[in-house]
């Protein structure tokens, strides 16, 4: 047997959940969050990009989408921020009911959304074949229903896996906590996207 | 069982009882499915650095292919449609199948071990990414032994890439295999900050970080913010040649040039993202055989950042032949020759650092040297190109082969080999032959010089890249014949290099802990490390602890399930213990439902959707908890 080593502390005491920066899931949402951004803010580059090189926007004879479902989105999208904050902090306490009840709600509002972004590809007005305005719509809208329809599968199965006994770990709160963070940047990278599809083509020239 | 009865290391727990236990609890299955389940930091990094080395040897083969061809003049060995085939596998397989990856591989396997913890963060997302490296590498390889390898270069500039010239699937191949590196370089680069932002040691705040993991942090941002871009860009190129947007089409409002941006903003980091892990090999191997910390360590920092800053301004100059407004030309210049002052202050530094100290010229060493000497030449050239006048006569000749060979081989492919030599024996045990690594490196350095210093001559000499052929009379036979024998010798240099590698893993001489005296925490522990690395925490005082005399511990992590520590960002005192993800086959097989679904994609644009579901399954599958542990911990607040 070697002689014990020197400890100058034991970590025993030291806790095994914590919520934001403290904890590692955190750190791996704000990290896909800088990768998504960037796509984002890339995406929206090309858009200005390629706008530059029409006299309108959008070119000529198209029209602007059609504002009703975007709007409609828009509008639920941005309301949904109440459900999910209430989630966070019930997950902060770790009030388990409110959790297992604020998830059920947070898939509906995702199922719901999922249904109006159907109807939104449908009043585009253009295909994404037409041009390369048409083309960077498209895509925009895309890269976004790609966020929604991510959180919506790991909303429904968070909510799965809360109603399990999983749910009585301090971890799953984290989850849950972090779940709703990547919420809040799923509908705030929509506003910048929301002005750029429906509103620049009807203010620009 | 209350919390206090949990088995954890300490005054009653320690030594070979201790190991036995732990080794337990770290260790995986044996078998193939344990093989593809571990989820071992340094079981992956081996597998990265193995991959990586195969794809250079094959990209390392048509280079010698290329160098047949052109040895002289009016040469048909290889026909101008498979030369282009040929210099588009060489270049794409080096910038991403090797030059990435090999930094990646490295740095996984070092970084826990220099931070003086027990695992990554994300394991299995470690694991994952290197299955969807090997695929995508997988997919390159198999097209172009199938005859539909790419050939439009290693930066596919549409039209050429475009529906309307690249007709077939070659550039469809090119596009999805950017997709698969950019997804597996992506996952490594959140794996890596998290772990160098999270798991430091107690005592190891970011004053006392070791320079190698500084320079994976920034490394890790750049791809964070780089890499969405070719990600983007690509993605695009499939859509316009499968499902028909116009992004890339000038017909319809598009733009080739978008292309071009998109890629240099990811291009030109790129070099960086290549680079400065090899500034960090150089930093502690300097300091290793100096005998003494780096001069000027905030300033080696503050540079290491400012290359990271000042990369993402420079994308445009490698497109000064496009015929950009003249402001951007002169800012585009300017900041291009601002960069050589951060990475002149370095090398001042390593400089200082060897003149103060008393070097020890052993292979590691030797190679720091031909790295400093090589890319000072590279760095010249590449001032020299940054002005646009040089540029416009100079852009597309040899002689910007010449350069980006410079700086590529003798910035990172140097650093590199002394980086192997350097931590072998940490991960074998073994030290490599002396004399065969001292044989290998003055033959690689001279013969490197030999192939590609006369490349400059032939550039000037009008030489244009990327021709499979060049008529006799102009000057150009002689360089190209040096080239071309220098380039066997390189070959030759290489295979000695690695026949040291595998002889030494039999004969090398034993190498303990710390055969090189060094003062980082990987040197604190075992050669190889054991599955779960330290035994204890240990706890620094200094960016050298071993230089500080016996190390301090601190005890207390659960023994009977996978545990490490976590530390705040800045100061790194003790904040979290978290467990680790046991081994997996899941990461795997999603690896496997992204794979079908990537490639199938290039033939039918509904792939992506009936992909999605097995995809979606298995990551299920991946993220649900294991059940719960009768010994799991009551919740403490
Ligand atoms: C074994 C030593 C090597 C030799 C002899 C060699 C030779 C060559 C030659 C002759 C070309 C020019 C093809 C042409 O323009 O016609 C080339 C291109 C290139 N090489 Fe290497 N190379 C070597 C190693 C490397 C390494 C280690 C890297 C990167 C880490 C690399 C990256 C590239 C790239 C990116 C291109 C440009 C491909 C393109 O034009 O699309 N090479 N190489
Ligand atoms: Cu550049």
């Amino acid at each position: 047997m070697s002689d014990a080593p020197t400890f100058e502390r034991d970590l025993a005491d030291v806790p095994t959940s914590a919520f934001g920066s403290r904890s590692l899931t955190w750190w791996g949402v704000i990290a896909f969050m800088a990768i998504e951004a960037t796509g984002f803010a890339l995406a929206i580059g090309a858009y200005f990009f390629l706008m530059a090189h029409e006299h309108s926007w959008p070119p000529e004879p198209w029209l602007p989408p059609d504002l009703l479902a975007g709007t409609l989105f828009t509008t639920l999208i941005v309301l949904s921020e109440v459900p999910n904050t209430l989630a966070k902090h019930a997950a902060e306490k770790h009030d388990l009911p409110a959790v297992r009840r604020l998830l059920i709600v947070m898939a509906v509002i995702g199922a719901v959304l999922l249904v109006l972004r159907g109807f939104e590809f449908n009043s585009l007005n253009v295909r994404w074949t037409d041009n390369a305005y048409g083309s960077v719509i498209w895509l925009l809208l895309f890269l976004h229903t790609t966020h929604i329809a991510t959180d919506w599968a790991d909303t429904l199965v968070l909510a799965a896996l809360m109603h399990t006994r999983e749910g009585e770990e301090a971890r799953r709160f984290t989850d849950t906590s972090e779940n709703s963070l990547y919420w809040r940047f799923v509908w705030l990278t929509w506003l910048p996207i929301y002005l750029l599809l429906y509103w620049l083509p009807r203010w620009a020239p | 069982m209350s919390a206090a009865e949990l088995a954890r290391d300490g005054p009653t727990l320690h030594g070979p009882e201790l190991a036995a236990r732990l080794e337990r609890s770290w260790s995986r299955d044996p078998g193939l499915l344990g093989w593809l389940a571990t989820v071992d930091h340094k079981e992956i990094g081996r597998r990265y650095l193995v991959t990586a080395f195969v794809f250079l040897a094959l990209a390392g083969v048509l280079a010698l292919a290329m160098r047949v061809q052109l040895a002289r003049p009016d040469q048909n060995i290889i026909g101008a449609a498979r030369y282009n085939e040929i210099f588009t596998m060489h270049g794409t397989t080096m910038m991403f199948l090797f030059a990435v990856p090999v930094m990646d591989a490295v740095a996984i396997y070092l970084i826990p071990l220099m931070l003086g913890t027990r695992a990554t963060s994300f394991a299995r997302l470690n694991a994952f990414s290197y299955y969807v490296y090997l695929a995508g590498g997988m997919l390159l390889w198999i097209a172009f032994v199938l005859n539909v390898g790419p050939d439009v270069g290693w930066f596919a500039y549409v039209p050429l890439s475009g529906p309307e010239y690249g007709v077939g699937k070659r550039a469809d191949i090119w596009a999805q295999m950017v997709t698969f590196t950019e997804v597996a370089a992506l996952s490594v680069a959140v794996v890596l900050t998290a772990t160098i932002l999270k798991q430091r040691a107690p005592g190891m705040s970011l004053d006392r970080m070791p320079l190698f993991a500084w320079a994976i942090l920034v490394t890790s941002l750049m791809v964070i913010f780089s890499m969405p871009s070719v990600a983007l860009a690509s993605g695009m190129l499939l859509s316009d040649r499968l499902v028909g947007t116009q992004f890339y089409n000038p017909t319809e409002n598009g733009d080739a040039l978008l292309w071009q941006h998109l890629f240099w903003f990811f291009g030109h980091p790129e070099v960086y993202i290549i680079f400065l892990p090899a500034v960090g090999f150089v930093s502690e191997i300097t300091a290793t055989f100096c005998r003494r910390p780096v001069f000027a360590y905030p300033v080696m920092v503050m540079a290491v950042v400012a290359i990271g800053l000042l990369a993402f301004g420079l994308w445009v100059h490698h497109m000064f032949a496009t015929g950009l407004p003249r402001v951007g030309y002169s800012f585009y210049t300017a900041a291009s020759m601002a960069v050589a002052i951060p990475t002149g202050i370095q090398i001042f530094c390593w400089i200082t650092t060897m003149w103060l100290g008393r070097p020890r010229f052993d292979v590691p060493f030797l190679y720091v040297v031909a790295f400093i000497v090589t890319f000072v030449i590279g760095g010249l050239t590449g001032v020299m190109v940054a002005s646009v006048p040089l540029d416009l006569q100079l852009h597309d000749s040899y002689f910007i082969v010449a350069h980006f060979h410079y700086v590529l081989i003798g910035g990172a492919v140097f650093p590199l080999l002394g980086a192997i030599t350097y931590w072998y024996p940490k991960v074998t045990g073994r030290l490599m032959s002396e004399r065969l690594g001292k044989l290998s490196f003055w033959l690689l350095f001279g013969s490197f010089q030999l192939t590609f210093f006369p490349m400059h001559l032939s550039g000037m000499l009008g030489m244009p890249r990327r021709v499979y052929t060049y008529p006799a009379g102009l000057g150009l036979e002689l360089p190209n014949f040096l080239s071309s024998i220098g380039a066997f010798i390189v070959a030759l240099a290489f295979v000695l290099f690695i026949a040291n590698v595998f002889l030494s893993l039999r004969r090398g001489a034993i190498a303990g802990p710390n055969p090189w005296k060094a003062g980082g925490l990987e040197w604190a522990t075992s050669s190889p490390p054991p599955p779960y690395n330290f035994a204890h925490v240990p706890s620094v005082g200094s960016a050298t602890p071993l230089w500080d005399g016996p190390l301090k511990w601190m005890s207390g992590l659960r023994v009977d399930e996978k545990e490490m520590l976590l530390t705040t960002v800045v100061s790194a005192r003790p904040d979290l213990r978290e467990p680790v993800p046991e081994p997996s086959i899941w990461p795997f097989i999603s690896a496997l439902a992204l794979t079908v679904m990537f490639v199938s994609s290039i033939f039918s644009p509904w792939a992506v959707l009936f992909g999605l579901v097995p995809l979606g399954v298995a990551l299920i599958a991946w993220f649900w908890p294991k059940q719960l542990e009768p010994t799991a911990e009551p919740v403490i607040e």
